[in-house]
């Protein structure tokens, strides 16, 4: 058998499948290549700069939210008629971005894209990096962040219960239940993979704390059966509840009655912008990851091709929303909503808007070709525009919408403070910082996935 | 003699460890282990191998009725929990909208329902599992170590009846295992140190304290002010009462009034401008003097504060009367027009008060009309008054050929 390369992996013979990991790796060389990163003595001199720029960032992120709880509120732009400004664009940029995790890790699962195995460990880390990113913002925008508990139904002195008809009391509870179950999701997919490392472990720390976090997992044949069936039941429970998360995030806007917002198309534009983000997420992460740690045997090439083609396809859903949008003011036939979408591409904020058209409509077009949906630095640019791309669209929603509401005596234009800026700047080196510790110290492919689709997986 | 037993000394066996080529061999293998009629054995692979539970003749887990009745309490306990929160302990009234409605209280119960599937699933696998496990006796064999890798194992236990060293060994030479070893009970020393258990639990005995101590400060009566950890409002940096400043050169935050103040109930000098009245009754006389000027200041005057209710005739028709009327406001009292019997009867003093103090639906005006400005007022309602009732007379005689 020739050994495979570069062109087999990108095949499109459809007599012939292409394989799904490079090079003719066993079991062993599997497990090497992965433990190998997070085992090194010393990361690479790249990993350091990247980590002390992430973690000077993250400190900035803190030390605003410091700044923030002493002070009060009043440090941000938020103020009327805006009264969400970058603390709810934030949030919702952040969550949308996890969605191509649960995506890949859960709904590709579903559908037996065994492709998916290699890349699915790190975008499911992403989704929860990304979260756990998100929820800082509605977090501390609330002002008295010291008494947040109160969103819970405890019962108290006062003798109250949360508003369980409210959209922002459905945002909690969703993103919440998000973000515990693309834990144990994540987690419970990484067990296996932890006893490898455990079993690897040369020095006592590395011993007990990986044996710790595998708790004492040792592959039984009825182990694995329990594993796959929990898995395939989260990755059940995963999908749906993707859907859900993003389009409760949008009942934030939807239910509300401020043109631009109050429209039922919101709900799967959501979604599909999320994943959209998320896909250029993972993109702007797997390109410099697979080379700096060496995985370009195992993230191939057809992979980033495959992420590049979910871009471009959500790129176009995007698009459609954003003409059914229009197409629903006019139909509507209301003047306020006419106004609030000729207001977006025409008024105060429309380098927003057409900045937003530009990265998430015009550029992914980029995709159509195939040098650019194989080449690793002209990828990365396309996906970064599309994450700039995103955090603009829900940028326009909603300062655009705020800004101009029903009574032009209350309009009003929004401006950032530097809290706000920072905070924004912030949220990237919390998100990488924790990215890069996965990174050094984890698994961050799931081996025993992989072996499991390895065609070299019995010698004979 | 094998190495871990010489380490652990009098070990007993716990049982034979053999491994396999591939999963091929493994499954195969399980099949005959079987068939020998073993059952406390297992079998381990570097990934999950399909068909191998089958071979080994267990039954599939029980795992997903588990996560089906956590999904129903999550459920379940989502719509009680909406339905007591919301319609029966504290209810919500939202625009009319019925306390309890089902549509509305979907989204909680989904996520309820996921939520309780997901924790369900995870926690059920690993509790099925028995996990976590922080010791295990076969984690002694650096051999064994290559199943998290790539090897293939099959375990029998001692404790298996059909278990005698030699059968079992040939038993699994004759399935095509690569090699066997034994492995053997852990010495206790091995597993978790002696004293973990007793400090956990008291660890988590400790760890009770503060939610029973908050628990009790909740149901027991105090004289003490309540412990405010943090201040909220309590902290506000404004002067409360008797509290000294530095910024004031007396040292009281504390501020005496402006000179001149006076008190309310205060005797009033000059009644007779300032409240309309005369030995504490309506005056009938004017205390400023008559003047066209101040005919023409009253006549301005009351075509901002007045007209729009009045209207600019006094009839009690101004737009806002109107408004009303056409409205059907229910609570909307028509003010008097200026022309019945009764206001022209008023003394001066009278309508200098209602201005001041308002009357009916009419709010005061007092603040906002100075002294002067009433009084020119009234004395341009006093001529709105004489214009309906005046007598040729009344006009002066070198204008009356121009009435004519």
């Amino acid at each position: 058998m020739p050994a495979i390369t570069h062109e087999d992996n990108m095949t499109q013979d459809p007599t012939r499948r292409a394989p799904l990991v490079l090079g003719e790796p066993d079991l062993a060389s599997v497990t090497e290549t992965v433990c190998r990163i997070a085992e090194r003595p010393g990361a690479t001199p790249a990993w350091y700069v990247a980590f002390v720029v992430s973690v000077a960032l993250t400190l900035i992120l803190f030390g605003s939210i410091g700044y923030l709880i002493i002070h009060g509120i009043g440090v941000l732009g938020n103020n009327s008629p805006v009264f969400w400004g970058f603390p709810i664009i934030n949030f919702v940029f952040w969550i949308g971005i996890g969605h191509a995790g649960t995506l890949i890790s859960a709904i590709l699962f579903l559908f037996r894209q065994k492709w998916r195995t290699s890349i699915n460990r790190f975008a499911e880390a992403m989704t929860i990096f990304a979260v756990a990113c998100a929820g800082i913002f509605p977090a501390v925008h609330v002002g008295r962040i010291w008494v947040i508990y109160w969103l819970a139904p405890y019962p108290n002195q006062m003798a109250l219960w949360p508003n369980f008809r409210s959209p922002l009391l459905w945002d909690v509870v969703a993103v919440s239940t998000y973000a515990t179950v693309s834990l144990l999701f994540w987690y419970l997919g990484m067990i296996p993979d932890l006893a490898t490392l455990r079993d690897r472990a040369t020095t006592k720390p590395r011993s007990i704390l990986y044996g710790l976090f595998a708790l004492g997992w040792r592959g039984s044949a009825s182990q694995w059966h329990r594993f796959e069936t929990a898995y395939l039941l989260l990755a059940a429970l995963a999908t749906p509840l993707v859907l859900s998360v993003h389009s409760v995030v949008s009942f934030d806007f939807a239910v509300a009655q401020l043109p631009g917002w109050h429209t039922t198309i919101f709900p799967p534009y959501f979604v599909a912008g999320a994943i959209f983000s998320g896909c250029a997420m993972v993109v702007t992460l797997a390109v410099p990851a697979r080379a700096i740690f060496g995985l370009k045997s195992l993230i191939t090439m057809r992979h980033l091709d495959n992420m590049n083609k979910l871009i471009l396809g959500t790129s176009m859903l995007v698009a459609y929303a954003y003409m059914v949008e229009w197409f629903m003011a006019w139909y509507g036939g209301n003047p306020k909503e006419i106004f609030a979408f000729v207001n977006r591409a025409l008024g105060p904020y429309a380098w927003g808007y057409w900045l937003m058209v530009l990265c998430n409509v015009v550029v992914p077009q980029l995709f159509w070709f195939k040098k650019w949906r194989t080449t690793p630095w002209l990828m990365l640019i396309v996906a970064i525009l599309v994450n700039v791309g995103m955090w603009m669209e829900r940028f326009v929603i909603i300062v655009a919408s705020l800004s101009r509401d029903f009574l032009p005596s209350s309009w009003g234009m929004f401006k950032p403070t530097s809290i706000d800026i920072l905070m924004m700047i912030g949220s990237f080196g919390l998100f990488f910082t924790l990215f890069l510790l996965f990174c050094r110290f984890l698994p961050v492919v799931a081996m025993a996935e992989v072996k499991a689709v390895l065609p070299t997986r019995d010698p004979r | 003699m094998n190495p871990v037993a010489e380490q652990s000394g009098t070990s007993q066996v716990a049982g034979i460890l053999a491994e396999f080529r591939d999963s091929e061999d493994l499954v195969a293998a399980a099949a005959g282990v079987r068939a020998a009629g073993y059952s406390q054995w297992e079998a381990y692979s570097p990934f999950p191998v399909h068909g191998l539970v089958a071979a080994m003749g267990r039954r599939k887990t029980r795992l997903p009725w588990l996560v089906l009745l956590a999904g129903l309490a999550g459920g379940g306990g989502a719509v009680a929990l909406q339905w007591w929160t919301n319609a029966v302990n504290y209810p919500y009234l939202i625009s009319g909208k019925p306390y309890f409605s089902l549509p509305a209280n979907i989204p909680i119960i989904f996520e309820f329902i996921i939520l309780l599937s997901a924790i369900a699933a995870f926690g059920g696998c690993l509790a099925l599992s028995k996990l976590p496990q922080w010791y295990h006796p076969l984690a002694a064999s650096p051999r064994f170590r290559r199943a998290s890798t790539d090897g293939f194992f099959i375990t029998i236990d001692a404790s298996d009846p059909c278990f005698d060293d030699a059968i079992t060994t040939q038993l699994l030479q004759s399935l095509g295992t690569v090699t066997t070893e034994f492995f053997y009970r852990i010495d206790s020393k091995r597993g978790l140190p002696k004293y973990a258990i007793p400090t956990i639990a008291i660890l988590s005995a400790l760890a009770l304290l503060p939610p029973v101590w908050i628990a009790k400060a909740r149901y027991k009566q105090s004289s003490l002010p309540r412990i405010h950890l943090v201040r909220d409002m309590d902290l506000q940096s404004k002067y409360l009462p008797q509290q000294t400043s530095s910024f004031f050169v007396d040292g009281r935050g504390m501020r005496p009034p402006v000179p001149g103040t006076i008190a309310v109930g205060t005797p009033v000098e000059n009644t007779h401008l300032r409240l309309g009245t005369v030995h504490g009754l309506p005056a009938s006389s004017f205390p400023l003097d008559v003047t066209a000027e101040l005919v023409e200041r009253g006549r301005q005057r009351y075509n901002v504060y007045c007209a729009t209710c009045h209207g600019l005739a006094g009839d009690g028709d101004g737009i806002t009367s109107q408004l009303a009327f056409d409205r059907e406001e229910p609570k909307w009292i028509r003010p008097l027009s200026f022309h019945l019997e009764l206001v022209r009867d008023q003394p001066a003093g009278l309508l200098y008060q209602t201005i001041s103090d308002g009357i009916r639906k009419m709010p005061a005006y007092g603040s906002q009309i100075p002294i002067q400005d009433r009084w020119a007022i009234v004395l341009y309602v006093r001529a709105l008054q004489r214009s309906r009732n005046a007598s040729i007379e009344d006009v002066p005689t070198d204008l009356r050929e121009y009435l004519r």
